[in-house]
């Protein structure tokens, strides 16, 4: 490809200091990847390998310890490595989105009003940001009595329907996925995976972390084996794949 | 070539994306009590709409920094700055006590944990609030009693009560009626020092949850100070973390706890986990 990439990580680097052990804890070392747009790509490792660091350094909620992430953002580029807090805040709220398996269920917030936030906050009206959320709540199997419920007291399952349901509702130029069907039924997973056909095709690019990656094997374009930190063509590595 | 270094080409110049400016920003803030060095060089800056978390242990200087930005307390060294629409900018601290009043009575509201340094305990509520009002210049008795009611609504006080003395209150209601009374001229800065230490813990997240969506609703800006960090975790968007007088480090919040890089902030937040 010969477009600028979308995200350049570039010799990325994570070690934790854990000073009351006077001892450091390697994550991840000299790690890096282009990512276009449109593009997805599938992190693959043992447990501990890195997966879900990796994903927090680039969202930023850990602070790398060496290297870049270029990011082409709609306000200019920028080296997420270094970015100001207050940028990093804004690209939150506006590009780049991250999904994990816990949802921050806020206090006394409908789960419909959960999901329309994005929306809301997007200058979107009520009525049809409402609409377009009870449609995902819908979508990934969430029970039209609960839509009006708070998300505190749902089960593990609900709560990450309305999680996904809330993170997928606007595309986001740069999605991160840690597990995210993680403790999701068949057809939910289905729906997800429909979900990120579409946003691919809208140009998001994405990067994932799944328990079962043939769930999205039909999206994946690269990997990137953080054991061994080779980063794989899907096309050309078919057999790469099978094996691991 | 001449180097333009007005503030508009200064701002293109910055190495930021985000366009907008800091509400609030204090430079080398400095004040010492006889030999205790309250605070140290402290650089404090806050964007609008955020909550921007004080952490840190009791002494660490957190509340002599809060008053700092309520103009009640002049440090040795430091300036202040506020961005507002009908002000120039300038160092507050060069103000007169009674400019300081004015800025204040208009721009910022604050909640104490003590409500007898926020409130008059033997005045109404309502008068309590709309006290805040009369100083702004409101004088008709309906407006006054419309915009207390307001403010009061929307700090989720039970309105049949509106007229009751604060020291009649429960600790959590006081807490609301000294929230009402700096919400009720929307004030571009909202200071909260330890606003729910002290109440039982079901009262406290009652009075987060309102908090929150104030925030969430009106967008108001804050600074809150607590030595408790469930209750920053819970409201900030950024973290500073105290001690003795200085700032050991500040971040995103999420990255204050996932990722502490101070020892001390590590030892903090271990401790609570
Ligand atoms: N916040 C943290 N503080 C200290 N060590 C951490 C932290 N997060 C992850 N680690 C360590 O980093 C390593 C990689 O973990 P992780 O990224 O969760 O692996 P994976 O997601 O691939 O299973 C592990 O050894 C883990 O214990
Ligand atoms: N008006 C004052 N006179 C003398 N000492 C003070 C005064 N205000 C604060 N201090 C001292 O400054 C230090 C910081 O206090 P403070 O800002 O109240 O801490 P915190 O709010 O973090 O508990 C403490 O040692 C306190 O005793
Ligand atoms: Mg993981
Ligand atoms: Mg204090």
């Amino acid at each position: 490809m010969t477009t600028t990439p979308l995200l350049r990580v570039e010799g990325l680097t994570k070690t934790f200091r854990i000073y009351h052990l006077d001892s450091a804890l390697h994550a991840f070392e000299d790690v890096s990847f282009d990512l276009h747009e449109g593009e997805f790509l599938l992190l693959r490792g043992h447990n501990g390998a890195g997966k879900s660091t990796l994903l927090r350094t680039i969202w930023r909620s850990y602070l790398p310890v060496g290297g870049h992430v270029w990011y082409r953002s709609g306000h200019g580029e920028i080296d997420l490595a270094n970015a100001a807090d207050v940028d990093i805040s804004l690209l939150r709220r506006e590009e780049i989105g991250f999904v994990t398996q816990f949802l921050n269920a806020r206090p006394r917030v409908a789960a419909q009003d959960i999901v329309a936030e994005p929306l809301r906050l997007a200058g979107i009206a009520q009525d049809e940001a409402l609409d377009q959320a009870r449609h995902w709540l819908d979508q990934f199997g969430v029970r039209p009595e609960l839509w009006r419920a708070y998300p505190s007291t749902f089960s593990g399952g609900e709560q990450q329907k309305v999680n996904l349901a809330r993170a997928l509702i606007l595309p986001q130029r740069l999605l991160l996925l840690d597990e995210p069907t993680a403790s999701l039924d068949a057809g939910a997973r289905e729906a997800l995976v429909r979900r990120l056909s579409d946003l691919k095709a809208h140009g998001v690019a994405i990067i994932g972390v799944f328990h079962h990656p043939g769930d999205v094997a039909a999206l994946i374009d690269r990997e990137i084996n953080l054991n061994t930190k080779v980063v794989a063509d899907q096309l050309t590595k078919e057999e790469d794949h099978v094996a691991l | 070539m001449s180097l333009d270094l007005t503030p508009a080409a200064l701002e293109r110049e910055a190495p930021r994306l985000m366009r907008a400016r800091p509400l609030l920003t204090m430079n080398n803030i400095s004040r010492s009590f006889g030999d205790v060095r309250a605070l140290r060089d402290v650089d404090a800056t806050v964007y609008p709409g955020e909550v921007m978390g004080i952490v840190g242990e009791s002494g660490s200087g957190k509340s002599t920094l809060l008053r700092m930005m309520n103009l009640e307390d002049t440090p040795d060294t430091g300036d202040y700055r506020l961005r507002l629409p009908d002000r120039e900018d300038g160092n507050l601290f060069d103000l007169t006590r009674y400019q300081r009043r004015m800025l204040c009575a208009r721009h910022i509201g604050i909640v104490y944990q003590n409500p007898h340094l926020g409130l008059l305990m033997r005045q109404s509520s309502s008068g309590n609030v709309a006290e805040r009002l009369l100083i702004a210049g409101e004088r008709s008795f309906d407006v006054l009693r419309a915009r207390a009611r307001e403010a009061l609504d929307a700090s989720e006080f039970p309105l049949e009560r509106m007229d009751a003395r604060p020291i009649e209150l429960s600790g959590g209601m006081q807490q609301r009626v000294q929230l009402a009374k700096a919400i009720a001229l929307e004030p571009a800065l909202l200071l909260l020092d330890e606003p729910t230490t002290g109440l039982d813990v079901s009262v406290q997240a009652l009075v987060l949850d309102t908090l929150k969506r104030l925030q969430r609703d009106r967008k108001i800006t804050m600074v809150l100070v607590s030595h408790d960090l469930g209750v920053i975790r819970t409201m900030a968007d950024r973290v500073m973390v105290m001690r003795h007088g200085q700032v050991v480090e500040q971040g995103l919040a999420d990255q204050i706890f996932q990722d502490p890089q101070h020892p001390y902030t590590q030892q903090l937040v271990h401790a609570k986990l």
